[in-house]
């Protein structure tokens, strides 16, 4: 049986955390999908608050801590990508900004991402929208038509609870779909050399954009 | 194996007392810390060269040549030269100048400086860092090596019946080091005229140094210049050492938690643990740096940065003190019993006018390009 590769970015910063419940509820729904497309899912979680500290001394310092490393390792390596930020100030968290700010520019290139969010009020849905889908359609992802937004009330009972189970279930389908397409993601090796030597002195094949 | 100091020339307020050295006397500082290189017996000082405040060594051969006159022994390098930006015209005269002027003590390391804003007020655009790296040390080899030159590129004029002088002397080109912190293309551009190639190591995890001196060392051998570990590496460190590492640590904090390129990111220890900054006794400094062969394989020149962070130039003349009596010695003999005979020690004028002379004795073409067979990559220069 093929095996495809979930991550989780999840920029929540309590514990419990509504950003992560949505994250898992996502990711489950997901790997459900790509089950009975007869895919094994192999997931990785990165809870971003445990790497706060490192995000920043690698903003200052330019390399990561073993542990940031490997939580970039995890991200570069995934077939698809759930990132869920809480809303503040009408945008994704600066943590959640600054993640990816040290993730190499080309590692989502083509990779398929849901993107999601919690917030105090359903008002900051659109922050997906106008924030978060333009920083990844910047970084090349394939992102997913359908974002996730949670508001409290979507935890309660009723007709929101259905709703937001409709939208989990809509956007997962659409990133399974999209994992499945396409074959095992394989990380850019940044040792590697892609260009020749002759095409390095006439000047192609190195990314002058 | 030679044992150096590279100088960034920045000027930066000592954290401890707030104080500011003027231009002139960081310029002076770095001239005094080159001449008590030689006089504690290390054998390199390299400067950086930059166009921007805080730094002040815009103009590296002025300096160099200064240096020259006032030492005999010193070899005299860069770290780095901005190939990007300068006109390779220019590289191949100042340096062809210097080498007279220093009688051979001279050799250069390439790289492409860190900061963006360089390359428009030289013309240039960053995003080709790359190309005109190749492009322009194409030239500038060409300039070295043939004594007219008709060439036509991308980034300059075209040239003419061009003869760049003065040439170099004895007619060996200085020994040229390709620096680079994370371009692959870099490792390349090194390993495929088998010039040397220096890692800057100091601000990352060894990991980091240990792929891309790989990565050369395999080009080295696939381009014919010898095998992986004949090819010609340096590393860059830096220390602060005290008698007791507690003092070297309590002396060291205040500067380390306040410079630009250190402070305000991982702590001190942090930053020790991840990358090849010592903080400690001469002891630790040894052993640290002999843990550097472990990862890079046996390499020729070891340069330290010791004027960093805003320390005080009486300081920095301490540290130099320790260096040359109590650590550089140690670690020259520790480095040469490690080393097998068939690994290189680093070109000098003198290997490479000899490497020459013998290429030319035997009919062979010391600059063919890439060279056959399983010789050094000095014989094959």
């Amino acid at each position: 049986m093929s095996r495809r590769r979930l991550a989780v970015v999840s920029a929540g910063l309590r514990v419990p955390s509504s950003t992560r419940l949505l994250a898992d509820r996502i990711v489950e729904a997901t790997s459900d999908e790509l089950s009975r497309r007869g895919f094994e899912v192999d997931l990785g979680v990165v809870e971003v608050r445990e790497h706060a500290h490192d995000v920043v001394n690698h903003l200052a310092t330019g390399f990561p801590s073993e542990s940031l490393q490997a939580a970039l390792d995890l991200v570069a390596g995934a077939d698809g990508l759930v990132a869920v930020t809480p809303i503040f100030n009408a945008s994704y968290s600066g943590l959640f900004k600054s993640f990816f700010d040290v993730l190499g520019e080309r590692t989502l290139v083509d990779r398929p991402v849901l993107i999601a969010a919690t917030g105090g009020t359903v008002r900051h849905s659109l922050a997906l929208e106008h924030a978060l889908r333009p920083m990844f359609s910047y970084l090349r992802a394939a992102v997913v038509p359908t974002a996730v937004f949670a508001a409290p009330e979507d935890w309660g009972g009723g007709d929101a609870q259905g709703s937001l189970r409709r939208r989990i279930e809509r956007a997962a389908g659409e990133l399974a779909a999209e994992v499945a397409r396409r074959e095992p993601a394989r990380p850019a090796d940044p040792y590697a050399l892609t260009a020749t030597f002759e095409q390095l002195l006439s000047g192609e094949g190195t990314d002058q954009g | 194996m030679q044992f150096g100091i590279f100088t960034v020339g920045d000027v930066t307020p000592d954290p401890t007392n707030g104080r500011v050295p003027s231009e002139r006397e960081r310029i002076k500082a770095m001239v005094t810390i080159a001449l008590k290189a030689e006089e504690v017996g290390l054998d390199v000082f390299a400067t950086g060269e930059h166009h921007n405040p805080p730094f002040v060594p815009s103009s590296p051969t002025t300096m160099l040549g200064y240096i020259a006159a006032r030492t005999s022994r010193l070899i005299l390098s860069t770290a780095t030269t901005l190939i990007t930006t300068n006109d390779p015209v220019k590289i191949a005269e100042d340096y062809a100048m210097l080498q007279h002027l220093a009688d051979g003590r001279v050799d250069l390391m390439l790289g492409r400086g860190n900061t963006g804003p360089v390359y428009p007020w030289f013309g240039q655009d960053i995003r080709n860092a790359i190309p005109l790296t190749f492009h322009n040390y194409d030239l500038l080899r060409r300039l070295w090596r043939e004594d007219v030159v008709d060439w036509q590129g991308r980034f300059r004029a075209p040239l003419q019946s061009f003869t760049s002088t003065p040439r170099p002397l004895d007619g060996v080109p200085p020994f040229v080091w390709h620096g680079a912190i994370r371009s692959p293309e870099v490792a390349e551009l090194a390993a495929y005229y088998g010039d040397g190639f220096f890692a800057n190591h100091i601000f990352w995890p060894k990991e980091h140094t240990q792929r891309m001196v790989e990565l050369y060392r395999t080009r080295f051998a696939h381009y014919g210049h010898g095998s992986p570990e004949q090819a010609i590496v340096g590393l860059g460190g830096q220390v602060f050492m005290r008698k007791n590492s507690q003092d070297a640590v309590r002396e060291f904090r205040p500067y380390f938690d306040n410079a630009p390129v250190y402070g305000h990111g991982p702590s001190l220890e942090e930053f020790t643990a991840r990358t090849p900054l010592t903080v400690g006794s001469p002891q630790q400094v040894i052993d640290r740096t002999l843990t550097f062969r472990e990862y890079v394989g046996d390499y020729q020149r070891q340069l330290f940065l010791v004027d960093h962070a805003g320390l005080p130039l009486k300081t920095v003349l301490e540290q130099l003190d320790i260096l040359g009596e109590e650590v550089v010695p140690v670690l020259r003999r520790e480095f040469d019993a490690l080393r097998p005979a068939h690994v290189p020690d680093a070109p000098t004028h003198a290997s490479l006018k000899a490497a020459r002379d013998a290429a030319a004795a035997g009919g062979s073409d010391p600059d063919a390009r890439p060279a056959g067979g399983a010789t050094a990559g000095v014989g094959n220069r």
